[in-house]
């Protein structure tokens, strides 16, 4: 079973729910898919087992047998690869790694080599799996990283995965293939848009998903009312304490701290299976 | 000569947003830039007067015509995103790179205009906005952004602003990227946590990259006094300005709550004493950062 942690909004407490559920719930490793800006690994300082280099194929043009006929540069819709007189010169990261240049080369002057965007770490804490993908500064193509995350969850154990924020390709990407989604949200008129944007788009995904209210406190009551009126159930409410938020900032899981809060994650966790086995059916 | 000064943060939630609400509120003269696509928030707090939309058209989408497909497959084995499984074409994994439409040996599959989303320009009390919303899922962030700063520039020359604001979107990412490409100068948002401390400096990365110079706000730094000190010593190893800290206030989300900019909220609060502050230093910064390009 795979469950996603994710929200429209940045910063409403993702990482923290995500870390503290699988604190609670026994071995449950734990994937981060915030490429952009991994988290998870901060807070359980993993030792690293393993990494491995997220390459993408893109175009190397043989200067001997290209003929500068352009109908690369024409082909490609992303503007990858520009041909002038003298040569051919492809721009990496614009290119969508789609394979067109090669096919469409009259010469066959096209191969392609691979790319690095990015890094998986595969790494260990207290017995715990723990992987996370790490974009590389500059790249702007999050979603291969994404799915080289993904590639490590193994069979049908529970895995926690730790989404970007945002409801645009990268958000998609992660939460396919999951079994039940958390969208944390704050209780403030930022909080409550985008998690209105991302209910438009996990309804499309059809997939059972449940709200967790972080900061509970801070702000109104809209979003608790907007979840009513839509029959989202509301999960967990996580009040803003200073004591929470000062352990948030040392990188501490707050369960560490108030054990009582294991409980909560495990109710919440037991709530979630028999929702998945119930849409299962 | 209009220049531009984007507010990022790599981490989300950090303050970005009522932030650049404040300053657009103690701003003079400026155009303002939506780049969040993904989650825009800045039009809550501005209510923005929308006086012109259009569809947002970036990229292709493949589409079959299954009468005429003759179910043989090559598409489906082409196609690197596996957005094909015939005889349908999935519309969101579809990248709209032509493969499918090239290989197709009896012309089944045709490219059409794909509407990744809608921009807009509008009026706001404090200036004229350029704003967009990506639609969900889509992709193409990065090309929407481009246009939402473009549409800002436009909108700039046209009301005789020199600057324009723009807040960015969290990450590092294509619309990051398409956020701070060719702008002079950025303002991150940090926190005292040990997140915001990793996410500020792969942002920072960023801004060497591409050549931009930063300064960094500390929002609500006295959650942790002792990771502002980290941020403090950081930056100034690293020769970047710390523009200034803000303190956690219940205030910030008080008005939030009542939809205005904290300047309009509570004129005479300290923080919004803290933000002029900083808003006659970016004035005062620009102008450096623009003399020593120019």
């Amino acid at each position: 079973m795979i469950v996603t942690v994710a929200s429209g909004k940045g910063g409403t407490g993702k990482t923290t729910v995500a870390v503290n559920l699988a604190l609670s719930i026994g071995d449950a490793p734990i994937y981060d898919c915030d490429v952009e800006e991994p988290n998870v690994h901060v807070m359980l300082q993993p030792t690293e087992l393993e990494t491995r280099e997220v390459q993408l194929p893109i175009p190397e043009v043989n200067r001997e047998s290209c003929t500068l006929c352009g109908k690369c540069a024409e082909f490609c819709q992303f503007n990858a690869i520009f041909v002038g007189k003298n040569g051919v010169i492809v721009y990496p990261e614009l290119c969508h790694s789609c394979g067109g240049c090669a096919l469409v080369c009259p010469e066959n002057a096209i191969a392609e080599v691979g790319h690095t965007v990015g890094q998986v770490h595969i790494t260990e804490a207290n017995g715990r799996r723990v992987v996370y993908g790490e974009l590389t500064i500059g790249e702007p193509i999050a979603t291969s990283v994404i799915k080289a995350v993904k590639n490590e969850v193994v069979g049908t154990e529970v895995s926690i995965i730790d989404a970007p924020p945002g409801t645009a390709c990268p958000v998609i990407e992660t939460m396919r293939d999951s079994d039940y989604l958390i969208l944390v949200t704050e209780p403030t008129p930022f909080g409550l848009h985008d998690l209105k944007m991302t209910v438009d788009v996990v309804r499309e995904l059809s997939i059972p998903f449940g709200v967790i209210v972080n900061k509970a406190g801070i702000g109104d009551d809209s979003v608790t009312e907007y979840c009513k009126g839509e029959g989202i159930p509301i999960l967990m409410e996580i009040p803003f304490t200073r004591r929470i938020a000062e352990l948030y900032s040392r990188g501490i899981p707050f369960v560490e701290e108030l054990p009582e809060w294991r409980e909560r994650f495990q109710q919440l966790f037991r709530a979630i299976t028999e929702e998945v086995e119930h849409h299962d059916q | 000569m209009i220049s531009e000064v984007a507010v990022v943060s790599g981490k989300g939630g950090t303050g970005k947003t009522t932030i650049t609400a404040a300053f657009a509120a103690l701003a003079k003269d400026i155009a303002i830039a939506d780049c969040d696509v993904d989650a825009p928030d800045l039009h809550i707090l501005l209510q923005p007067e929308i006086q012109f939309t259009d569809d947002f058209v970036a990229s292709k989408v493949a589409v079959i015509d299954p009468d005429s497909c003759t179910m043989c497959g090559l598409c489906e084995e082409k196609c690197r995103y596996d957005a094909i499984h015939l005889p349908e074409i999935d519309r969101i994994a579809c990248e709209g790179c032509g493969v499918c439409e090239y290989i197709c040996p009896v012309g089944a599959i045709q490219m059409e205009d794909k509407v990744s989303g809608v921009v807009h320009t509008s009026t706001t009390r404090f200036g004229p906005m350029a704003h967009a919303r990506l639609h969900a899922g889509e992709g193409n962030s990065g090309k929407i952004v481009t246009e939402v700063r473009k549409l800002a520039i436009q909108l700039a020359k046209r009301h005789a602003k020199n600057l324009v604001l723009i807040d960015g979107s969290p990450g590092i990412g294509c619309p990051v990227i398409a956020t701070v490409t060719g702008v002079r100068l950025a303002i991150i948002v940090t926190e005292p946590t040990m997140s915001g401390i990793h996410d500020m400096e792969r942002v920072l990365s960023l801004m060497h990259q591409f050549r931009v110079t930063p300064m960094v706000i500390v929002n609500k730094y006295d959650l942790n006094p002792d990771n502002t000190v980290m941020i403090e010593d950081y930056c100034h190893q690293e020769g970047i300005e710390v523009l200034g800290k803000i303190p956690f206030d219940p205030i910030m989300t008080k008005s939030m709550v009542a939809a205005k900019t904290l300047p309009e909220f509570a004129p005479d609060h300290p923080i919004t004493e803290t933000l002029e502050a900083m808003w006659r230093r970016i004035e005062s910064r620009l102008s450096e950062v623009a003399g020593a390009r120019s």
